[in-house]
Parts: structure tokens; sequence; C-alpha cells
């Protein structure tokens, strides 16, 4: 069985996502995850001793590019759809604390 | 005071994390230019910006390098190798999660040995290599807000994983600067400090012997060290602090109690700093990335790319030192790039004498590059040069002040070391009739020290000497002028 979905658990992945969620929303989705993962408890029946551990979805392979720089964006159309910038970079809001 | 703060013994337990920037011509996932201290968000496309619909595509270039940096840290490289996202949320990471390796990365159990101060080696274990982008940048320094700079993110960026190996500040820096040395020879990173290409993380604890038991302090991780120096104090900072809290509190202030903590750095006062970090910090819901197919390492591709490794800094030190029996300094020196051994090697091998070669690459010439901030071999010598300009030297056709006249000339101008000695009338002069000529000139202007001379004053010997190599403008073989001399005086 998987870990059943409370709605502790729905306001954690909430805060996690940054999404303010209503009580209301809360004990929805609560029930809308948890349906969902007795749905794959329901795959976990399945007798999977012969089969190997899928670590992809996509069964393609080494779709790769050659390392050659081809044009972007310019600095104006990469800051066209920008809610605000200051200069040339992105204006977001202050960040306190360490910066990379 | 307790029993237990009669410490006996304090190992420090060190592992170190290493992000490399891949100097590779463009990004991991788009074919944006990557490139550092460019005007800002000029290096953006819709990929590197998260621009809804678009898809990554994975660079080879950027899996070669890592692959060959895996394979020369004796790393297996698996056959199969997938990407996840690691999710959270930061203004300088566009798509609200980082593509990284989780749990199948591209290189695992390696060993890196290093050399220590006492000339031995240490064999370090690597845990693990993987690739993962790069985030932008934020800019702390703009009125009242925070500026977000594209440029970077989206960077190959490699991150080397050691197991707890080392147990000594020496020991820590050794493992950070010969991985620079390694990823700057294998050609993969230029490993440029300054322009943030190497990043440290350690994790550092303690296990300190008191009154019979073992005690091991709670593994503190530093973040984001982009120097060396910052490493080496964050490192020795930590090793004081965890013993002196320990002490205070020897029964509480232990990794089963505290377990592990992060702390940041502050370049001012160097020393670590605490860092209060929200509870789901670290919750960061891995998962493969959908957009992006696993890739195959066969054994054609790793093959081709060992075969391309070539001698590594250690192997060819040794070599240096046994075959062409040079100290450790001249051999340490002449491997620090791979470029500047080739040049020794490819001197050697058309029959230069090995140690001419190494006094010349490391007299002026060193001291030029140094000057420059390049390598040896960035002065653009040709082996063709310095073996015939080493092989003046064991001809006596030339002297070493000499010589290293004509190299500079060489350096700055190019040409024939034996035309450049020729024309500039460099060449050595072992010919008795013409080194006569200086020897009686000499004799004959210093009736003084002439006659001390012949009583044995070996000092006015020496201004004699002195004066026939100025008179030859430093083209009298010294040996056979000196031979001349004495004869003379002697009489
Ligand atoms: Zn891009």
């Amino acid at each position: 069985m998987s870990q059943p979905i409370d709605e502790n658990m729905v306001r954690h992945i909430g805060t996690l996502s940054r999404i303010e969620l209503t009580d209301d929303e809360v004990r929805t989705f609560a029930k809308q995850l948890g349906d969902v993962l007795e749905y794959f408890d329901k795959l976990q029946q399945l007798d999977t001793e012969d089969v190997a551990p899928m670590a992809h979805a996509v069964e393609l392979t080494n779709v790769l590019a050659d390392d050659a720089p081809r044009n972007g964006l310019s600095t104006e159309q990469a800051l066209a759809n920008a809610p605000q910038h200051e200069r040339d970079f992105f204006r977001v809001p202050k960040v306190l604390g360490e910066g990379s | 005071m307790t029993r237990t703060t009669n410490i006996s013994k304090v190992t420090p337990v060190v592992g170190l994390e290493i992000h490399v920037e891949l100097a590779t011509q463009t990004k991991m996932f788009c074919r944006c230019i990557n490139q550092f201290g460019d005007e800002p968000n000029t290096h953006v496309c819709p990929v590197c910006m998260a621009m809804p619909g678009s898809l990554p595509v994975m660079n080879r270039q950027a899996v070669a390098f890592s692959i060959k940096v895996g394979l020369a840290l004796g790393c297996t490289v698996p056959e199969y190798t997938k990407w996840d996202r690691k999710n959270y949320y930061y203004p300088d990471l566009p798509k609200n999660y980082q593509i990284s390796q989780y749990d199948l990365p591209l290189a695992a159990h390696g060993v890196f040995e290093i050399p220590l101060e006492s000339g031995e080696t240490k064999a370090i274990r690597v845990l693990r290599a993987h690739l993962e982008e790069d985030a932008g940048k934020n800019i702390h320094d703009l009125p009242g807000c925070t500026g977000v700079d594209l440029n970077r993110a989206g960077v190959p960026l490699l991150e080397i994983v050691s197991e707890p190996d080392m147990n000594s500040v020496e020991e820590v820096l050794g493992y950070a600067r010969s991985m620079q040395r390694l990823v700057r020879w294998l050609g993969v990173s230029e490993a440029n400090m300054q322009m943030g290409h190497m990043r440290f993380e350690p994790n550092i604890n303690l296990h300190i012997e008191a009154g019979g038991q073992t005690y091991k302090t709670p593994i503190v991780e530093v973040k984001n060290l982009n120097s060396f120096r910052a490493l080496e104090r964050a490192v020795a900072y930590e090793i004081s602090r965890q013993t002196s809290e320990w002490k205070a509190d020897p029964e509480g202030f232990t990794l089963a109690k505290l377990g592990k903590q992060n702390r940041g750095y502050d370049d001012n006062t160097e020393k670590t700093v605490f860092q209060r970090e929200k509870e789901e910090a670290h919750d960061y819901r891995y998962f493969p990335d959908p957009d992006l197919p696993a890739v195959v390492v066969d054994e054609a591709w790793r093959e081709s790319i060992a075969g391309d490794i070539g001698e590594l800094p250690l192997a060819r030190r040794q070599r240096y030192m046994d075959a062409y029996r040079l100290a450790f300094q001249e051999a340490d020196a002449l491997t620090m790039d791979a470029a500047t051994g080739d040049l020794l090697d490819a001197a050697v091998a058309v029959g230069a004498e090995p140690k001419r070669c190494v006094n010349l690459l490391l007299g002026r010439a060193a001291a030029i590059a140094k000057e420059r901030d390049c390598t040896i071999a960035d002065l653009g010598i040709a082996a063709g040069q310095l073996a015939e300009l080493a092989t003046m030297l064991t001809d006596s056709n030339i002297n070493a002040t000499s010589a290293e006249t004509v190299l500079v000339a060489v350096i700055e101008d190019g040409g024939s070391p034996a035309e450049i000695a020729e024309v500039q009338g460099l060449l050595q002069v072992s010919d008795t009739g013409r080194l006569e000529v200086w020897v009686d000139e000499a004799i004959a202007e210093n009736p003084d020290a002439v006659a001390k001379a012949r009583e044995g004053d070996k000092k006015v010997l020496g201004f004699l000497m002195g004066q026939v190599m100025k008179k030859s403008r430093g083209a009298a073989n010294p040996g056979e002028a000196n031979k001349l001399l004495k004869q003379k005086l002697g009489g």
C-alpha cells in the first residue's frame, strides 16, 4: 500500500509548489489524489517478478545534439514578456540570504 | 570538566563535492553560447528561459566530457544513465526544477590519487560524478530588487562527490587543486576560479577519542565556496569550532543527537555561519525527466573517449622524475598542464637533452608565463626551437645566460635559435685564437690585479675572468677562457 494522502500532506505539497490552498481545496485534492494513488495500488497487484525495472517511460535513447552554437533571442526579446525588468535584468522581489 | 574532555585524538573527516563548469561551446540543453562575463541575458533562448512548449536536447560534448572525467578518475561508467528533475524554487532557476541525475549518474566508484607534501600520495575514493545544469545568476546590488541574468542558466556542470576520505586541511586542498589540474589537463574545463568555474562544498565532522570512547560531531556541510582560500579557511574553522563546541557539551554535540547541518561561509570574517533553513528545503521530489531520453554509453563510445585520455598528471610527474631525473619541484611545475610536458617530450624525442630543456623552460620562460598568467606551452615555443637551443647548450655553442636571451627572443619574435644567436653575436667562442685576444687584453689592462692573482688571490682571478667575459660580451666559453687565463697567469 502506498502512503495515504491526508490533508496535511496536501498542504505540504501545496507549500512546496508555492500554491495557496483553501480548506475546501485541501479536502477536494486529498480525495482526488487519494483516488489516483488507489488506482496505482491496483497496479501493484500485478505480478512483475520477471519484469525489469523501468528507469524511464520513453524508449528512445541518445537523442543528442552537436555542440555548435545557434542564435537565441535578443535581450530585448528575452525581456519582452517579463512583468518587470531592471536594465537588462529580470526584476524580482529582493532575495535575501545567499545568492549564487 | 568531565572525564571525556581529555581528548587523546581528534581526526577530521572531510568529504568534498566539487562543481565543475564544463567548457562546452554551448549550454547543456540548448545551443546558446556557454560564456562567462557577457552582458546580462545575451545568451538566452526559449529553452534556457523555460518558455512553455520548449524542449531540451542533450549536448553530446557535455556527456563526453563527463565520461572522460569519470574514466580518468577510475570510475565505472554505466551503460545506462538518465536525468531527473530536482524541484525547488529560486529566481535564478526559471523552470522551477534543475535537471540533474539522481539514481543513475554517469560515473561512480572511482579513486583519485592526490599528492601530499611528504611526497607520498593518498587515494581518495570518488563516490559519483553526475552531470547537471547550472542556474542563472541573481544580482543583489540593484535598488530595491534582485536582478536575474540567465546567461549561466543551463550551462553544463559536473558534480564530483568524494567519499569522506580526507583527514586534514592539507588533504582537502590537495584534492581540490589536483581536481583543478585534472579537469584542465583533460581539456574539459578552464577551471578558472574567478569565473566561478569551480565551486566547493565540503562536509566536515570530527572523530574525537576521549576517555576510551570515540565521539562523532555533527556533520556540517558548508555551501558554495568559490576559492581555494575560502575552502581552506572554512575547513580549518569548522575543525576548531567543532572541537570547542564538543568540549563544551561532549554528550550533546554529537552526530547522533544533532545529525547533519548546513552552514554558509562569510568571506569577510573567514568563518562559517549558521543558516536557518525552511523545513521543506530539501524535499526535492526527484523524478525522471520525461523530456530527456536516457543515454546509453556503449563500449565503442567509452573506448574512444578512454583512448583520448593519455598520460595523467601524477603518472607523468613520476616518469619525469624517473626517466629525466628531475627534482620533484621541477617535475611538478612541468605537469601543471598537459601541453607544457608535451612540448618537453617532443623536444626530447628529437634528441635534446631533457635536463637542458627543463632548465630552459623553467627559467625565463616560466617567469614570462607567470607574468602573462598563462602556461609555458602558451608562450608558443616549438619543440624544434627548444631542441635546437638545448643542443647548442650541450655542444657548448652558447652559454646559459645567452641561451636565456635567445629564448626570450624566440618567445617574442619567433625564429631559429641558431640564427638569433648568430645575429645577436651570442654564439659562444671556444676558439683559442679568439679567446686569447680577450685574455691578453684583460691581462695587459689590469697589471695590479695580475700581480695579486699570481700571488694566488682567487678573488682577483674571478675579477679578471669577469673582464674577459665583458670583453667578449658574454660570448667567451667560460671553461675554455678560464683555462687559458690560468695558463697565462701561471706562466
Ligand atoms: Zn538557451
